[in-house]
This record gives structure tokens, sequence and C-alpha cells, in this order.
């Protein structure tokens, strides 16, 4: 785990301020099927309140599906479905009545490709979520913008050329704006769904780095093939296998006194 | 060298040579009718062309301004009923593919695409110059509009298409509605190439002649009522060409260098607008 460097500390204060509160999140018995593919079989997790917690497995287990299951993303494939209850500081978010974009408001997300929306400016990208939500208050979008880009590492790096297309920035930088314009909503969860996977070891180093800072404001679901990662930047590593969680513990369990066979299999590298 | 190498050689340089030839049979009709346009058409080309009315029957002089000017009306009209039909029925089409009311849509976006331009100006002339009882602009707009709906709509279902998932899903992801999704980030990537299927579209229609004929009808003089006959470079050509008098038919021959250097000029335009797009990304 890194030092918490200066610009740590910086990022750390950026963050407080955009984000009031942290969520915990429970699954319950949550299903999920693509047509009648049955992806997801019954999965129950306790995440934390400011822990990153990592979500392992290999290719195709539903480790990304169990993901978009915590911010109704999963729904939106056509054919796909779900069960199941979610309880985001104690309430369903998948209760009758509930908006699931409501629910999108208060879980940002992260995906694995960057994917800054193309015909807007890297502040344009900043301000989308609170612009797109009906801020036109210059002087509030100037604000939360700087902060989230702040609160994302990135600021320094784009001062001089907010006006820029967001697709001009590199690979890593373009992740780091992902991370601003979810922040910039005031999240109260983060999902990261392998966030580092088209990133350069540098590029990812940063991202994790990032993922850890962030945690100390906001709850983060971090979802990776990558172990050594999810060793790095995790305080608590969950494990899913063919839609079903194995085990989950603390990072430091899993990887050094795994309880389950096959959790013990996958870490080793003896499959996945 | 191997008799084989040599084989291949040789048809390869045959394949490529035939491909090349078809590709000139292809071109040539159109640069021989750029030339006689322009060969047989610059001679007519003055400033009273594109400044005056056309002058009494018979007389020298005289132009086709009423007639441009008519024409880029009547291709506005046709725009305010294509454009935002295309557009939006376009977007539908990309958003919801698999709904059974899209594949009805499209085919029938197909046979209209199909159906001959004069018939578009019979529905026209049906159900606009016959309850008005006179002929108008409106008319030979709405069957311009209808003409123009299937090929905006059918460039606006591949163009929207292709703005991918993920930026469809950052946007839902930040918990912005669906609809909001569409018109604000999901249509915005997709502008340009939109605003290209409409050009393209509108400098085909530009020059449609059949679904004007009982519709627009035609008028020697300026009009800007929608209500009333309005010229249009077709149909003035059109009259001049089968007129006796050699000076109107020196004249059809400059409006119809007119209305290709238009439709070519708005084509090629366009294209470059859109390559630079490519650049750019």
């Amino acid at each position: 785990m890194p030092d918490t460097t200066q610009a740590g500390v910086a990022v750390t204060a950026d963050a407080a301020v955009l984000i009031d509160h942290a969520a915990g999140i429970e699954a319950q018995d949550v299903h999920a099927w693509f047509d009648r593919l049955h992806v997801l079989r019954g999965v129950f997790m306790t995440i934390a309140p400011r822990r990153v917690t990592a979500i392992i497995g290999p290719s195709g287990c539903g480790k990304s599906t169990f993901l978009r299951c915590l911010n109704r993303m999963h729904e939106l494939v056509p054919g796909a479905r779900s069960s199941g209850r979610v309880l985001m500081d104690g309430d369903d978010i998948y209760a009758p009545g509930v908006d699931p974009v409501q629910v999108r408001r208060r879980v940002g997300m992260v995906f694995q490709k960057p994917n800054p929306f193309p015909t807007m400016s890297i502040y344009d990208n900043a301000a989308a979520g609170l612009r797109l939500a009906g801020e036109r208050d210059r002087r509030v979008l100037d604000e939360t913008v700087e902060r989230s880009l702040r609160a994302a590492a990135l600021w320094d790096e784009v001062k001089d050329r907010l006006g820029r297309p967001g697709t001009s920035l590199s690979g890593g930088q373009q992740q780091r704006l992902c991370i601003a314009r979810a922040l910039a909503v005031s999240p109260e969860v983060l999902l990261m769904d392998e966030p580092a996977s088209a990133l350069d070891p540098a590029a990812t180093l940063r991202i994790e780095e990032l993922a850890r800072e962030l945690a100390r404001q906001l709850t983060i679901v971090i979802v990776t093939h990558n172990m050594q990662q999810a060793a790095r930047v995790s305080d608590v590593t969950g494990f899913i296998l063919d839609g079903e969680l194995v085990e989950v513990g603390t990072t430091d369990q899993i990887f050094t006194r795994p309880r389950d066979r096959r959790t013990e299999d996958y870490i080793t590298g003896r499959f996945g | 060298m191997s008799r084989s190498y040599l084989r291949r050689r040789w048809t390869d340089r045959l394949v490529a040579g035939v491909t090349f030839l078809c590709a000139v049979a292809v071109l040539t009709p159109l640069f021989l009718i750029l030339f006689f346009l322009a060969r047989t058409g610059v001679g007519a080309l003055n400033l009273d062309f594109f400044t005056h009315l056309p002058g009494a029957a018979g007389e020298p002089g005289g132009g086709m301004a009423n007639a441009i000017a008519g024409t880029l009306l009547l291709v506005g009209l046709a725009a305010l009923l294509g454009v935002p039909v295309g557009v939006l029925g376009g977007t539908f089409l990309a958003e919801y593919p698999t709904s059974r009311l899209a594949g009805v849509v499209r085919l029938l976006a197909d046979v209209m695409n199909g159906v001959p331009s004069i018939v578009m100006g019979l529905f026209a002339y049906t159900i606009l110059v016959l309850p008005l009882r006179h002929f108008s602009a409106a008319a030979g707009g709405l069957a311009l509009g209808i003409m123009l709906i299937p090929t905006v709509m059918r460039t606006t279902e591949e163009i929207v298409r292709l703005v991918p998932q993920s930026v469809r899903e950052a946007s839902l992801a930040l918990g912005i509605p669906q609809w909001r999704t569409l018109l604000r980030v999901v249509l915005p990537t997709a502008a340009g190439g939109i605003v290209a299927g409409i050009m393209v579209g509108l400098a085909r229609i530009a020059g449609e002649t059949a679904p004007l004929l009982f519709t627009a009808l035609g008028n020697r003089f300026w009009n800007w009522d929608p209500l009333q006959p309005i010229a249009a470079l077709p149909l003035q050509i059109f009259a001049y060409a089968v007129s006796p008098f050699e000076d109107w038919h020196r004249q059809a021959w400059a409006g119809a260098l007119v209305l290709v250097s238009l439709v070519l000029g708005i084509n090629i335009a366009t294209r470059a607008a859109a390559a630079r797009q490519v650049k750019l990304r």
C-alpha cells in the first residue's frame, strides 16, 4: 500500500468536499441472467463503506455482471434480468418504485476502456454529470470541475488545456478524467470495472493509488482479473467462480490463507 | 523465377487492369455530362441569369433568379419536414433495433426509397393541391420532404448505430436518463455523420423534377408565399428545353449547369467536411 504522499493529501481534501457520504452495500441472493444464461447464482456479500473491495475471478465468471447489478446497469442489456436484493445503507435499490436513474446518481462507475464523451472538452466531460442534471451556475460548475479533477489527480496535468477534447489525453489520463466525471456528481459508491486493464503499468499504478486515496472518503468496489492488483489495492477481496461467490475475506487472508480449495487454486495460478 | 509466380503476377495485373477499366467506364458518363454542360451552359451564364426574372416568350435575355430562389425555398420546406422526421425516425431505428415497429418502419423506408418520384408528386397533389384547389410551393415541399425521409432516416440509423455502446453507458452510469443521454450525448456524437446524410439527401431532392410538375407547378415571377405556385430550377430547365426558342435552350443548359454544380458542390463539401472530422478523431 502506498504511503500518503503530498499529492495524496490534496486529493483526499478535494474528495472530502465532493463526497459527503459513503454508503455500505449489502447484496442478498443476487441472481442475474442473460436471456437463458444464468450468470450469477445467488451472491451474498457485504461491502463496507470507505474500503476498497476487490472482486476477482476468471474471465466470464460473472464478476462484472455482479458489479453492474450494484448500480442497475445490468438491466440495460437487452435480454438481461436479475433478482435478489441490493441494500444501500439498508434500502433495497431494486424495491418497486425506486428509479434506476437515481440509483446511478448515487453509484458512480468507471469502465474497462476509458470512455470520455468524444464530442466534449476536458472541462465539459468533468461537468457533464452536473450539467445534464440541470446545473447552470457557472461558478458551481467551475468549482466542481476543478475539485473533481484534483480529486482524480488530473488537475495539474490539464488545467491549462481544459478546452481541449477529452479524447486528446493519454489513456491513463482519460481514465482519470472518467473518474473525475464520476466524482463530480458526489457519488456514495464508486464501481470500477477493470479500470486499468487497457493501461500501461505506470498509468495502472496511478489509478491504483488513486483508488486507495479515494477510499478514505468513498466506498470502492473494483473488479479485476489481475490478482496482484487486487492484493495491492484492496482491503477486502471476494472470489467469484462460475457465478458463485466462493470466498470473501480480508485481502491479506484471501491471498495468504484462503479457506477454500478453489480460491487457493486460482490465486496460485492453477487455472484462470 | 518460378512459373507459378509469373502466372500469379500476370493474373494480378490483369485483374487490376480490368477493375481500373470498369472504374473509368463508370466515371466517363459523369465527366462527359459535366463537360457538355460546361461547354454549352457557360455561354448563357452571366449576371443577368442570377439576378433577373425570365424574359417574355421568345425574347432574348432574362434569367432564372426566381427559379434558383424557388429551388432553395422548396428544399428548405422539404428539410422542415424530412429532417426532423428522418433524424428522429432513424434514431428510433438505431436505439430500438429489435422492436417489431422498427422492422416495419425499416421495410417501409426501403419501399419508399424505391417509389418513383412522380408518385410522391401525385400524393402531394392529392392531399394538398386538390383540397386547396391550387398548386403551391408547400405541395412541392411536401413531395420533396417525403422523398427526403427515407434517405435521412437510414443514414441517421447507420451513424447512430456507430456511436459506441461505451459512450451511452458512460452517460447512463452518471445517472442521466435515457432520453437525455440520447439527445445530449448520442446525437451530438453522431451529428457530423447525420449532417452529412442530410446534405446528400438535400442535394438529391434539389434536382428532382417529376414531383414538382403538378405540385409547385412553376412560376414566371417571384413568389415567397408557400401557398402559391413557385418556380424551381428543374421545372424551368424542362420548360425552356422543350420551348422552340434558341435563347431559352441555351438558358436551359445554363440552368442545368447551375443545378449540377449546386448538387456536386454540396456533395464535395460534405465529403471534405466528413474527411476532416475523421482526421480530428
